[in-house]
């Protein structure tokens, strides 16, 4: 079973990578582009047992930093 | 005096750390693995030093915060413990909870590295009680998340007590306030980006890191 877990930046916390992406992507010659944020993505394979606290636990714990990170969890139905 | 220095997979200023503990404070310098779930007894000074620990993956210093060590690096900073952590070390005690708040890329993305100016800013804290207050002194940096960011209700409680230890004299990385390093709320624990193990005597061009130990002698002893 895969489990898939995104973790972003919070609002207001400044984001130089997203900011040099953006211009990165201006200077391909694309416009329109209000903003871009980059986050994170980890996939997890494990058991079908394995419990949403669970997951919840390692996010906290580790896998996202929650001073400046949120995190999102998408179970694979 | 009895000194420990943490290593982890990927520390890089774990022998610059051990020789500034050393020659400057005379103390038995033990170098410990992070593998290691216990610390010697009675430790006078625990230092965390630059690096990239694990490789810096997922955060810079989150999987050492984790590391079986940290947990007795913990219990013995709630006990009093002086702990230093320097560069990667400050990222380490941010992601253990040691202190506030968190260091972020730098504001203009690059890796900077070079010799700033600091501001003193808190000279009666056990790390910098050689320093006058609001000294200009001179320290390397070389990173690349020194970014210092907290909630401005954090910033303004740091400030406001006093935990705020070196803040930036010049532009370096886009940190909150220019904060180089703070304090816990006990004082015990410092954690700083700039490298003062990297200016300890004239030939590596200058000495202003050398008082940080110096102070600290005199705390101890």
């Amino acid at each position: 079973m895969k489990t898939r877990v995104f973790v972003t930046l919070k609002n207001g916390v400044l984001d130089p990578q997203g900011k040099a992406i953006h211009h990165a992507i201006e200077s391909l010659g694309f416009s329109g582009i209000h903003d871009v944020r980059a986050g994170r993505l980890i996939e997890i394979e494990h058991e079908p047992g394995l419990s949403r606290t669970d997951l919840e636990s390692m996010c906290s714990k580790l896998l996202a930093n929650l001073v400046i990170e949120n995190f999102e969890i998408e179970q694979a139905a | 005096m009895h000194a420990a220095v943490i290593q982890f997979p990927g520390s890089n200023c774990d022998r610059d750390m051990a020789v500034a503990v050393q020659q400057i404070m005379g103390a038995r310098t033990s170098l410990i693995w992070h593998g290691e779930a216990e610390l010697p007894d009675n430790l006078d000074l625990i230092a965390i030093p630059g690096g990239f620990s694990y490789g810096d993956y997922l955060r810079s210093g989150a999987m050492a915060a984790r590391s079986p060590v940290m947990q007795s690096v913990i219990a013995a900073a709630s006990r009093g413990v002086p702990v230093l952590g320097v560069c990667n070390g400050f990222q380490i005690l941010t992601e253990a909870g040691l202190l506030p708040g968190a260091l972020m890329r730098n504001a203009g993305i690059r890796f900077v590295c070079r010799t700033v100016q600091l501001k003193v800013e808190n000279s009666q804290s056990i790390f910098t009680s050689q320093y006058e207050n609001g000294e200009q002194i001179a320290i390397p940096v070389a990173h690349h998340d020194g970014n210092y960011f907290a909630d401005s209700e954090t910033l303004d409680r740091l400030e406001g007590e006093g935990r705020v230890a070196f803040r930036y004299a010049e532009s370096v990385n886009g940190s909150a306030r220019d904060i180089a390093g703070i304090l816990n709320n006990a004082g015990n624990v410092l954690g700083m980006m700039p490298h003062p193990e990297r200016m300890i005597e004239p030939l590596q061009g200058g000495s202003d890191g050398r008082r940080l130990f110096e102070a600290l002698i005199r705390e101890i002893a």
